[in-house]
């Protein structure tokens, strides 16, 4: 009876907060799932449309093939960034994560602009390559998938970085030493021994990269300039444009269903607190 | 296993951090089949020159030779020297027995081969039954015995040991002493082991060699560090010692006078030894079990009078710290079976040594 008192007292404390999230969070979410069985009449029309339309069919392959790509890129330039990063003095080390975090703070979509005038036909890489006679014609770097890819890189590389450099950091130095001494060239002791111990490192980020490239709108917007279209694009173009709410709601439904699916799925093999750093 | 030791030997190692020096100029050698312990206080340098050995580190001057040959430049993982980590430094992601194939496997040998001398490893530390285990279900006994076989496995040259034990408590850390020397004896190898634990290092070595501020002070038998140490920082260092501050006031064959201000001490010099001249100051270092306590009627070379300022009971044996007016507070530690007094604070006793009880040694204190 008192504990339960003294629980009720503790789940007053949240409730401003579980009322704030339920209201203006899971209800609007809970809508569109609504949205997506009734519009424009009840029934799983919608639904069916995946497995009829061929457009929406190439939306989710060019999605998933971008995000897998973005994904294996991130994590190997992330990789490579956040073993230099581990490896160096603790000093080193602040200043490398400074740089690593510097492009968070900048709005997106400067960024994305910033890659639009360095990729377009006249842009800082077509007129320097041309210059130096490597090409005759501009390359087409941007507006198409080479260049929401290249978008995409840059912006989830640390994303990549943070969760791999927390699980290398955790490595013991002495293991590396002792495999040298146990007569281990330097190729087998990151064979053998980084590579195994930083792995759930490098399953997070993957997981973590993946699932925030699925939703990603305003760099494939940008640097996609219309003709490759991304799910995240697509919706917004069913919704605001076409004001097809029901195939608009339907997608952004899928998009949800996926991304817990991906969780589900990797929870089992790495510690999900882990990745998101709940305090051990 | 047979006796397939190897000597090593390093000459004039030296190693600078910037202006800071770890080690100065230390010459030793290690003989085959020998178990030689690098003993000191942090920062004395010694697991710097373990590091050096090992290939870690590489010395600022001087030279390390295995067999008479120079190993200085060689890389760590061409040395073929097993090594047991502080903390053991065993691959969590990889099971007792792969932790221990590791060496084997980066030697490539073969699968048949490599499970043989993995299963023998296991038998030689006892922990056949937990090939399958990983690290951390482990004691932190069976843990060392493990980083053990894993350095022992492929038949290295020589065995580092960077503070085996230290990780263990007290009552473990006994046990593991006497198995550590027991493997020794079996593996007839040459172990070079660091620590700054004077037990450890007096129960496990052959010799050890005691290191400060980069410097190596004095090397020998345990017995003989202990019995006849050089230097205050030895004698302090190794066990407990009072320290008798006296001026020579005669030489005599065999022994000297001292006088420690109204006090009369005679002490043994053997006549080898280099005569001081009259009037020179000498450091006396003197254990305290080796002082008595004298009863009514009897006498010693050495007496001094004083009371019991704080006395401790420990088991096997009664410390007191008497104050004495001559020689300031000493300490004693008798046995308590059949001690001949109850100690009390401000008892007054009368302490007794012999004239070789003590040794002459060289202040070389900070």
């Amino acid at each position: 009876m008192n504990g339960f008192r003294r629980d009720a007292g503790w789940y007053a404390l949240i409730l401003p907060a579980f009322l704030l999230m339920s209201v203006f969070y899971i209800a609007p979410i809970v809508q569109v799932l609504a949205i997506s069985f009734t519009e424009p009449q009840p029934g799983l029309g919608n639904y069916e449309r995946l497995f009829t339309s061929e457009s929406i069919q190439r939306v989710i392959v060019t999605t998933l093939r971008i995000c897998l790509i973005t994904t294996v890129l991130a994590l190997l330039l992330g990789y490579v960034l956040s073993y230099r990063i581990a490896l160096s003095s603790a000093r080193a080390q602040r200043w490398w994560i400074l740089v690593v975090l510097v492009p968070l703070w900048i709005s997106v979509l400067v960024r994305a602009f910033a890659w639009v005038t360095l990729l377009r036909r006249q842009g800082l890489v077509n007129n320097t390559l041309m210059e130096v006679g490597l090409i005759s014609e501009p390359l087409a770097l941007v507006w198409n998938e080479f260049g929401i890819i290249v978008g995409m890189v840059h912006y989830m590389v640390p994303y990549a970085v943070l969760p791999m450099l927390a699980s290398m950091r955790e490595i013991d130095p002495r293991l590396l030493a002792a495999a040298r001494g146990l007569g281990a060239s330097r190729g087998e002791v990151f064979f053998r021994v980084f590579l195994p111990l930083s792995l759930p490192g490098l399953v997070a980020a993957g997981v973590l990269v993946f699932i925030f490239s699925l939703g990603f709108y305003i760099t494939p917007a940008i640097l996609g300039g219309g003709k490759t279209l991304m799910v995240a694009e697509w919706i917004g173009l069913q919704i605001l444009d076409l004001i097809r709410w029901g195939l608009g709601t339907m997608m952004a439904t899928m998009l949800v269903v996926s991304i817990l699916a991906t969780l589900a799925v990797f929870s089992r093999i790495v510690d999900l607190r882990r990745i998101f750093g709940s305090g051990a | 296993m047979s006796v397939t030791g190897h000597a090593l030997a390093f000459r004039g190692l030296t190693k600078r951090y910037g202006s800071f020096t770890a080690v100065e100029d230390v010459s030793l050698a290690v003989e085959q089949g020998e178990f030689l312990t690098l003993l000191g206080p942090s920062g004395s340098g010694k697991t710097t020159i373990l590091m050096c050995i090992a290939g870690f580190v590489a010395p600022s001057a001087g030279a390390i030779l295995l067999d008479g040959r120079d190993i200085t430049a060689l890389p760590p993982e061409k040395r073929d020297f097993g090594m047991v980590f502080q903390g053991y430094a065993l691959f969590p992601h990889m099971t007792v027995a792969e932790n221990v194939a590791f060496p084997l496997r980066v030697r490539r040998l073969g699968q048949a081969e490599r499970e043989a001398k993995v299963r023998a490893a296991l038998d030689l530390v006892q922990l056949a039954q937990f090939a399958e285990r990983l690290p951390r279900q482990l004691s932190g006994g069976q843990q060392q015995r493990v980083a053990l076989a894993r350095a022992l496995v492929f038949d290295p040259a020589l065995l580092l040991l960077d503070e085996p034990l230290s990780a263990l408590d007290k009552k473990l850390r006994a046990e593991l002493q006497e198995e550590l020397r027991a493997l020794h004896r079996r593996v007839g190898r040459t172990f070079i082991n660091v620590t700054h634990d004077q037990e450890e290092a007096l129960a496990l070595s052959d010799r050890v060699a005691i290191l400060n501020h980069g410097k190596l002070v004095q090397e020998g038998a345990p017995a003989a560090l202990y019995e006849r140490p050089q230097t205050r920082f030895v004698a302090d260092f190794l066990g407990k010692s009072n320290f008798l501050h006296g001026r020579v006031r005669e030489v005599a064959s065999g022994r000297i006078g001292l006088t420690a201000r109204a006090m009369l001490l005679v002490q043994n010099l053997p006549d080898s030894t280099p005569r001081p001249a009259l009037g020179t100051p000498v450091l006396l270092s003197l254990r305290p079990e080796k002082i008595v306590l004298l009863a009514e009627g009897e006498s010693a070379e050495n007496e001094a009078t004083g009371r019991i300022a704080t006395w401790s009971y420990l088991g096997a044996g009664f410390s007191l710290v008497v104050d004495t007016p001559d020689l300031g507070p000493i300490r004693v530690v008798l046995p308590t079976w059949r001690a001949p007094i109850a100690p009390a604070e401000g008892l007054q006793v009368r302490l007794g040594w012999a004239a070789d009880a003590s040794v002459p040694v060289m202040d070389d204190a900070a």
